[in-house]
């Protein structure tokens, strides 16, 4: 359910709705985390729901101490009304029995709220690869059958690989293709989801493993750049990215020194 | 996960599986089973006779308190019950119910003093009902959380209301780039947008967070835009220890006017308290 911070909801009609999958790494997070701090973007609301584990902390994307003073909640709404620009972040993973309900939630308040499209950052377990995939970039993109038309072509332009159905039964020629999107979470059922509603939805996503997986989101999150230019000419995107303060400690706390 | 060594550990793993295939395929058996367990896990809050009686007199069903206090762990309870709770003006008035695997186990080695207390239990002074407090020392699991708030609260009435969560924490999950070993136990806040009083101790620093029972009452307040304060004591003893529990004493020193703190700790209760850990702890006692 969302809550909207002010007493009059904001309108999303037409803008542009970004938002990241629970999924190996936490790339998609991670993404979103930098694109919020880089554009500065004010939060406008909470996605309020039973699915997801509850996490508080204070503002992650503090700049001053003033500003570090302001609880923030698992999914929260951030917008920017003159690029037409909404981001939907998820700090805490979906409670399991409860992804599908959650997959419906999201997409209902996407029709709902008339966001012109949805973009989906996400991330897919490197090692499950196949042969054809592990050629060339890890990068990969899918579109609902309702944007294919306006944002293949462009993403195309851009040498992006449209992610690649992958054989049921490897080995057996001419076996059935499937999406396959391991460590995915959400991924594969919100796009399904999202071609039979006919709802406009794009998925980006990269292979990586599991560690610090912060030049994936980065790599991701460049990629989303060079095609809808949020931040920028893409070839000086990268320095302009900002990394927000509670990315510190990614890898734990200082040593003691009392073990010297 | 069993290590090794045969101690358990909780690990976390940032890999994701991929959703289960698709649900709708499965039997009726499956749904039943499935519904069952979810009717097994929902939480109740029940009440005493006359608390009922008086929520089913008001309009809107809800209990009036302007200070709600919440404690979470065997230290946060500790300290309310050796230094508030102790005075003999508070009656137990209600309750909370759960079942979740972890119930009623008991395998934890601290849990052997509280084994025969109910888990949340809410208390009222005898002559006031102006705060409410909620001691919670048993485990809820990730599901059973956004349930109990929205129940808890449902039946207390928001206007007027302040929130205040007293929390433990073990200081292994501090982050912080030097060591703190020197200094603990020490307190860390966290409040809710509509909470403006002053703050009795440092704010919680990037990159911490909070999770569990704390972290939903904690989102449920700043959705809500109730006042809300959490203050969490990082404390590097494992079991419950009376330096820990004096440490939530200036978190509640802004209530001072309404709630009267005992100078010093009911010594019984904290022996009782203490003991569990104690006998643990040696092999000759």
């Amino acid at each position: 359910m969302f809550i909207s911070l002010e007493n009059a909801p904001p309108s999303f009609k037409g803008f542009t709705l970004i938002m990241p999958a629970v999924s190996v790494g936490n790339v998609g997070q991670l993404a979103t985390d930098l694109l919020i701090s880089s554009l500065g973007m004010p939060r406008v609301g909470y996605l309020h729901t039973d699915c997801l584990i509850p996490m508080a902390g204070n503002n992650p994307y503090a700049v001053s101490g003033e500003s570090a003073a302001e609880l923030s909640t698992n999914a929260e709404v951030y917008c920017l009304s003159d690029v037409r620009l909404t981001v939907l972040q998820i700090r805490a993973p979906v409670i399991q029995t409860k992804s599908r309900k959650f997959r419906k939630l999201v997409l209902s308040w996407i029709k709902a709220c008339g966001f012109d499209k949805t973009i989906v950052l996400s991330s897919s377990h490197a090692y499950q690869r196949d042969d054809h995939q592990l050629l060339g970039t890890p990068l990969r993109y899918l579109l609902s059958p309702a944007l294919e038309q306006e944002a293949g072509a462009p993403l195309k332009e851009l040498e992006y690989k449209e992610m690649e159905r992958v054989s049921a039964f490897p080995g057996i020629d001419g076996s059935e293709e499937r999406l396959y999107i391991p460590g995915g979470g959400f991924t594969k059922g919100l796009y399904t989801d999202s071609c039979s509603e006919g709802v406009r939805m794009a998925v980006l996503l990269i292979f990586c493993s599991e560690g610090d997986n912060i030049p994936d989101a980065f790599a991701l999150l460049n990629c989303l750049n060079d095609w809808l230019h949020l931040a920028g000419k893409p070839s000086e995107a990268s320095s302009q990215w900002k990394v927000p303060v509670s990315w510190r400690l990614l890898f734990g706390s200082g040593i003691p020194p009392a073990i010297f | 996960m069993a290590t090794f060594f045969g101690e358990v550990l909780s690990v976390y793993s940032r890999a994701v599986e991929e959703d289960e295939e698709d649900l709708s395929c499965e039997n009726e058996e499956d749904e039943r089973i499935r519904s069952d367990m979810e009717q097994k896990r929902s939480v109740q809050v029940e009440w005493c006779p006359q608390v009922q009686d008086s929520l089913d007199a008001a309009s809107d069903k809800t209990l009036q308190c302007s200070q709600f206090i919440i404690a979470v762990g065997h230290n946060a309870t500790g300290f309310l019950s050796a230094y508030i709770l102790s005075s003999r003006r508070w009656d137990s008035v209600g309750s909370v119910s759960l079942w979740n695997e972890r119930s009623g186990s008991g395998s934890h080695r601290s849990d052997v003093a509280f084994q025969e207390q109910p888990s949340c239990v809410f208390y009222r002074q005898k002559d006031s009902s102006s705060v409410l407090i909620c001691q919670c020392t048993c485990y809820i699991a990730e599901d059973q959380l956004f349930q109990w708030v929205e129940k808890v609260f449902g039946c207390v009435q928001k206007r007027g209301l302040s929130v205040t969560v007293l929390s433990d924490c073990p200081l292994s999950e501090f982050r912080c780039s030097k060591s703190l070993y020197s200094s603990t136990p020490f307190l860390r806040a966290l409040k809710s947008s509509a909470y403006k009083t002053q703050l009795l101790c440092p704010l919680l620093e990037q990159p911490n967070i909070v999770t569990g029972l704390p972290a939903a009452v904690l989102s449920y307040c700043q959705v809500q835009q109730i006042p809300a304060v959490l203050y969490q004591c990082f404390s590097d003893i494992t079991v419950p220890d009376s330096v820990t529990m004096e440490t939530y004493k200036p978190a509640l020193s802004s209530l001072s006017t309404i709630i009267k703190l005992d100078p010093c700790p009911n010594a019984d209760i904290l022996k009782r308290l203490l003991k569990g850990s104690e006998t643990q702890s040696n092999m000759y006692t």
